[in-house]
């Protein structure tokens, strides 16, 4: 049996509170302890973005980090996105441009889009950001959108139909 | 009278679409059960050998692992067919990563670190892993891909490629390829008394049940297989795997549900993959291009376990007329991982090679590549001598021309410059057989006007729950809402796999003729459903047996844009343009993400993905999806989807073909095309990585100083 450790932080706006293996990842404790299967595994290594969440508003690979150091924190899963009956705008756009097949990709996509958006109507630049480009929120095109989706990968290969559901979104 | 909008053809939203938006769609670990355990495998660290020791000692010393599985304890299990599902039943070891032991502990963490912590001793023996086209354990195998002959002989290719005006010979590689679905194979099974059930991530549910009952002895009706969201397979959850199987012994062995989840540096060993190949292909023409002569002669290998042969050179048998022609097989046995299905297995590298070639005969004879595929037209299939039941490759060729703007394309080679990226376009042929599986239905109508039309079909991905609710509301003549069809279980009728590209048509066969006949009988009882309800059942043996003989196969054209950067050797993908002609179309919508998932994976396959043998330590190299690289969303451009309007009654109730597999069909020769087109320089051996661009690159620089 591993040290255990207590922490609390708060899932989808809910207090939630267990006594963890020191070796438990943040996507484990959701998907084992908390019960919200939404995000997945795909690889357990950082590699595919399946697990992607919003920690504290920014999204993380939940598979890298490990339950313990999450005291304290606000994680928000593709379950907490919609509200009610209503889902989110990502979640519309991607029914409407059918982007996803098998969707498992889809939570982890979904996430990083939102926090894509967010990041880019900050300003952050990506890779691809002109150098001479203005302060303030950056257009995103579809080089930027490729760009910063590309830490989420979709075997079935729906990225033409994601970067047109996260444009329609993000204008 | 009310009539109702056929819905077959129009682009109906995936019915499972906002389960699978909102997280809520269940995949195979993903159901919440009760005293579960979880189970972690330990893949054998020798190439070929006999494990002679499992000390599990340290792993038990922790009261979180329930049990440590090897061939010394784990339950017998009976034969089957497949060498591969025969898990910790031997201390013999095929190849590396196959499973040696298994830890199963009351937590995940707790099983990973079990798994850690057992210490497995070998006697290793000498392994053989590396294929080569003179490798001395080359054989003939019986047959290819169950049933497909090995080799076809037409004419007398020997004498007239020798007299040929032009002649081709050109040796292709295509490397080991991993499907890597996005969700790994997966599984959690529960006993119950001796009912067994498993939540597992497969292509068909019915092919599982069957399986697991054989292996462990149980009637077929014990079973219970649901499979009902699949986070893809792309044929390697084509059949039982044996993470299923590991996961129920274990769940016997504890007496609790197990949930198995392979690790993704574990799948490349155990659930199968694309096998390399190296195939030679001879062409002997006219100075017209007209070919008169076409070998394709294939080597690959298989495992020590068996596994599938791919069948590449069966493609040359269906393209191009040639009247002397050879295709042949040559397998040889190594101590590797068993290979299996991977989209469109046979015609996916085969042509690669194929179109490789013609596109390298469209130059040698100053033909236009698209010119030189028109000329090759046959009349009917060049092996059966079978009229085709449809075939518009010709009019995909014409439609993707214009839709292109093919004619604006200078044909000369490395002809056009963007500052240091050179630019160029090519285009491929694709093909894909019509395959209809054997499958069952029901169609239930219920007194409140409700229908549910039961069938075991699977829905990887491909919105196969969706065009088949579209068929039902179709045949019975009512609207969408009013059917509900249920997939996804091995409880409903027997059904084929999602494989093959023959889900809709297997499926959709008798869930249309089950309707079809609901319908009529509600008809003859004046519309009155009596209060039980009305049940038809509807299997399609007997009409698959009545089929006339026909070629059946789906055509396409494919284009491509690349850019080459001269000072990396990188080549990227500008755009892709695909025109398909596929029988009907049933549901636009989905039917375009299938074709453009396909491109989008033969665009993977031409740039990035391929994975290398380890001739010391017998394994495959690149392993995870750091080192496997799969396209990632910057890597995919613009990709544009087109079908002809294709109407062929020889196919099914429906007039469909299938469209899952024909979309990674051809891509990669299109982009080789182009990026010869581009460059000059004629990449035979895929990937096409920088590291084999730039040599050649960097020696037409210093040849032309500019
Ligand atoms: S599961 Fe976390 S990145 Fe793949
Ligand atoms: S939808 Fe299947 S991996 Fe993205």
């Amino acid at each position: 049996m591993g040290a255990m450790t207590a922490v609390t932080l708060h899932i989808n706006g809910e207090r939630f509170s267990r006594e963890l293996d020191n070796r438990t990842t943040l996507l484990d404790l959701l998907r084992e302890h908390a019960h919200l299967s939404g995000a997945k595994k795909g690889c357990d290594h950082g590699q595919c973005g399946a697990c992607t969440v919003l920690l504290d508003g920014r999204r993380v690979n939940a598979c890298l980090l490990l339950a313990v150091s999450m005291d304290g924190t606000d994680v928000t899963t593709i379950e907490g996105l919609s509200d009610g009956n209503a889902l989110h705008p990502l979640q519309q756009a991607f029914l409407d441009h059918d982007a996803f097949q098998c969707g498992f990709c889809t939570p982890g996509q979904i996430c990083s889009a939102v926090a894509a958006i967010a990041e880019a109507r900050a300003g952050w630049p990506s890779v691809v950001t002109a150098q001479d480009e203005p302060e303030g929120p950056v257009e995103l095109t579809a080089p930027e959108v490729r760009e910063r989706m590309s830490g989420n990968l979709c075997r079935c290969g729906a990225y033409v139909n994601i970067v047109s559901a996260v444009r329609e979104v993000a204008r | 009278m009310t009539t109702t909008r056929p819905l077959l053809g129009s682009p109906m939203t995936r019915l499972e679409g906002r389960e699978k938006v909102t997280g809520t769609a269940r995949y195979a670990v993903d159901y919440p059960v009760d005293r579960v355990a979880y189970a972690w495998p330990v893949p054998a660290a020798v190439a070929r050998g006999e494990i002679t020791a499992v000390d599990a000692t340290a792993a038990l010393a922790d009261p979180a692992v329930l049990a440590v599985l090897s061939y010394e304890n784990a339950p017998r299990l009976h034969d089957t067919d497949d060498r591969t599902l025969a898990v910790l039943q031997s201390p013999h070891i095929a190849h590396r990563g196959q499973f040696a032991a298994l830890a199963v502990a009351t937590s995940l963490e707790a099983a990973r670190g079990a798994a850690a912590a057992i210490r497995v001793a070998y006697a290793p023996e000498p392994h053989d892993v590396i294929l080569t086209r003179d490798h001395p354990g080359l054989y003939k195998p019986d047959e290819v891909d169950e049933g497909m002959p090995t080799d076809r002989e037409h004419g007398d290719f020997d004498t007239v490629y020798a007299r040929a005006q032009v002649r081709l010979d050109a040796v292709y590689e295509t490397p080991p390829l991993h499907n890597h679905p996005l969700e790994p194979h997966a599984a959690t099974a529960m006993w119950d008394g001796d009912d067994l059930t498993v939540y597992d991530s497969n292509q068909g549910a019915t092919a599982v049940q069957h399986v697991l009952a054989e292996l462990f002895g149980l009637a077929t009706g014990k079973i219970h297989v649901i499979n009902e969201h699949v986070g893809g397979g792309f044929g390697s959850k084509g059949t039982a795997r044996p993470h299923v199987v590991l996961a129920a012994m274990a769940a016997r062995v504890v007496r609790r549900p197990v949930k198995l989840a392979l690790p993704r540096n574990q799948l490349a060993a155990v659930t199968g993959h694309r096998s390399p190949t190296i195939q030679r292909i001879r062409i002997g023409a006219d100075t017209e291009g007209h070919v008169q002569a076409l070998a394709h002669e294939v080597t690959t290998q298989i495992s020590a376990l068996d596994g599938f042969v791919e069948p590449a050179a069966v493609v040359s048998r269906v393209m191009y007329a040639a009247p002397n022609s050879r295709t042949t097989h040559r397998v040889t046995r190594l101590d590797v991982p068993t290979p299996s299905w991977m989209r469109a297995p046979g015609e996916c590298p085969g042509m690669f090679a194929l179109e490789s070639a013609m596109d390298e005969l469209a130059i040698a004879c100053g033909v236009d590549p698209i010119e030189l595929r028109v000329r090759n037209e046959p009349t009917v299939e060049p092996d059966s001598g079978l009229p085709f039941s449809s075939r518009h490759l010709v009019e995909c060729l014409r439609e993707g021309t214009r839709r292109f703007g093919w004619h604006d394309r200078d044909p000369r080679i490395a002809g056009k410059h963007e500052g240091r990226l050179l630019i160029g376009s090519g285009v491929a042929a694709s093909t894909y057989p019509v395959y209809v599986m054997a499958s069952h239905a029901e169609a239930h109508a219920g007194p409140d006007g409700s229908y549910e039309v039961h069938v075991s079909a699977s829905d990887i991905g491909t919105g196969a729950r969706t065009v088949l609710t579209q068929i039902a509301a179709d045949a019975l003549g009512v609207p969408l809402d009013r059917v509900r069809v249920r997939v996804g279980s091995s409880d409903l009728p027997p059904a084929s796999v999602a494989g093959a590209s023959s889900g809709t048509a297997s499926w959709g066969w008798p869930v249309h003729k089950a309707c079809t006949e609901l319908r009529q009988r509600l008809e003859a009882l004046g519309h009155s459903v009596p209060e039980q309800g009305l049940t038809v059942a509807a299997d399609i043996a007997e009409d698959l047996d009545d089929r006339e003989d026909y070629a059946r196969h789906a055509f396409g054209a494919q284009f491509a844009e690349v850019q080459v950067d001269t000072v990396t050797g990188e080549t990227r993908v500008r755009r892709l343009l695909g025109v398909f002609a596929a029988g009907r179309i049933l549901n636009p919508r989905t039917a375009r993400s299938q074709f453009i998932g396909g491109m989008t994976m033969g665009l993977g396959m031409a740039l990035l993905e391929g994975s290398t043998m380890d001739p010391a330590f017998g394994d495959y190299a690149e392993r995870d999806l750091a080192s496997y690289h799969v396209p990632a969303c910057a890597d995919v451009p613009e990709i544009d989807v087109h079908w002809i309007e294709e109407e062929d009654p020889q196919l099914n109730p429906m007039g469909s073909k299938g469209i899952g597999e024909i979309g990674i069909v051809g891509t990669a020769a299109a982009i080789a095309n182009a990026v010869h087109h581009a460059t000059g320089v004629r990449i035979r051996a895929l990937p096409i990585h920088p590291a084999v661009l730039m040599p050649p690159l960097a020696g037409a620089r210093q040849a032309s100083p500019s």
